[in-house]
């Protein structure tokens, strides 16, 4: 949704980068549109990978059961482009996300998740 | 809403702790003593002007930055992996905080009693975003300077935040901060139900 160059600077179209600019990575796009918190793990479903960017591909391949700070630093891009990845390979129905605590969560799911995570924490 | 997912997908299948301090005060040596893996680093991309994390909008236009977090996996049981994410304490972070503890279920501010001043920014963070947090002071080689009353005190802390001696490096002393505050968010969250607050 947002502009590639805000300010007009077209003078600046051929730089010498560094790096691959991580918008380029995510075809320009800057927010995902799937709710995926640091700590959010991941499962793989379904099957047919046609059609996925390289990037896409290599995000699928290490995510299952993993969270999306993992994910992050498994492939090495920083944790917005990641978020935009994984949202569309949620979007395609490659993989779902694991349910986390957000600000809907009801007073008792915070409660069970907090003696859940005591009781492990106890015994870990 | 009655396609409202069952109470088995609703349960949450992971969950986080935020580690917060002042550089070198011990972050990624806690994540580690209890971390099943390596701890491991993430990065976001930060603009010199950025109001959010990852603003890549803005990228082209402005220089940036980026802020490494460490952070930690515990499985604690088949059902509930705990991530511990260690963030920099310097106020200029606060926008990414917010991403952060949303969700978590408390902090442990890590506590250097040689610079103090280090832990104002995440106590006055925590306190005006409501999150459980408690206080955790590193013990460097075993030297205990001042009391914990002393440093309480020092930090102007409220009476009901709780505040622990740790050794980082030790695997049963950082295991104790992350029961600490994880009881004390259970207290919280029943004190308010026993109140009434609906």
């Amino acid at each position: 949704m947002a502009p590639l160059d805000p300010s007009g600077m077209d003078d600046e179209a051929t730089p010498k980068p560094r790096f691959v600019r991580p918008y380029t990575i995510t075809a320009g796009r800057t927010e995902s549109s799937v709710d995926l918190p640091m700590e959010a793990t991941l499962r793989t479903q379904g099957d047919g990978t046609g059609g996925l960017s390289a990037a896409a591909l290599k995000v699928l391949e290490v995510c299952d059961t993993r969270s999306v700070a993992e994910v992050a630093a498994l492939v090495h891009m920083p944790i917005g482009v990641v978020r935009v990845l994984l949202s569309d390979l949620v979007e395609h129905g490659h993989i779902r996300v694991q349910a986390t605590i957000t600000n809907d969560s009801s007073r008792d799911e915070r409660i069970e998740l907090i003696e859940r995570t005591l009781r492990g924490l106890r015994t870990y | 809403m009655d396609f409202a997912p069952t109470s088995a997908q609703r349960k949450a299948a992971s969950t986080k702790i935020v580690i917060a301090g002042g550089f070198g005060v011990g972050k990624t040596t806690l994540v580690g003593s209890v971390s099943e893996i390596q701890p491991l680093r993430t990065e976001a991309l930060v603009t010199n002007e950025s109001e959010g994390v990852d603003d890549l909008a803005a990228v082209p236009a402005k220089s940036t930055t980026t802020v490494a977090m460490d952070f930690g996996r515990l499985t604690l049981a088949e059902d509930i992996v705990l991530y511990l994410f260690g963030t920099p304490g310097q106020r200029r972070f606060w926008f990414m905080w917010d991403d952060l503890c949303l969700g978590a279920i408390g902090a442990i501010v890590l506590v250097d009693t040689a610079r103090l001043d280090e832990s104002f920014s995440p106590l006055d963070y925590f306190e005006h975003k409501g999150l459980p947090f408690i206080v955790a002071v590193n013990q460097f080689e075993g030297v205990q300077q001042y009391s914990l009353d002393e440093i309480a005190n020092a930090l102007a802390l409220p009476p009901e935040v709780p505040i622990i001696a740790i050794d980082a490096r030790d695997r049963e002393s950082a295991k104790s901060a992350l029961l600490r505050v994880t009881e004390y968010a259970l207290q919280k969250l029943t004190a308010q139900l026993s109140v009434g607050v609906h």
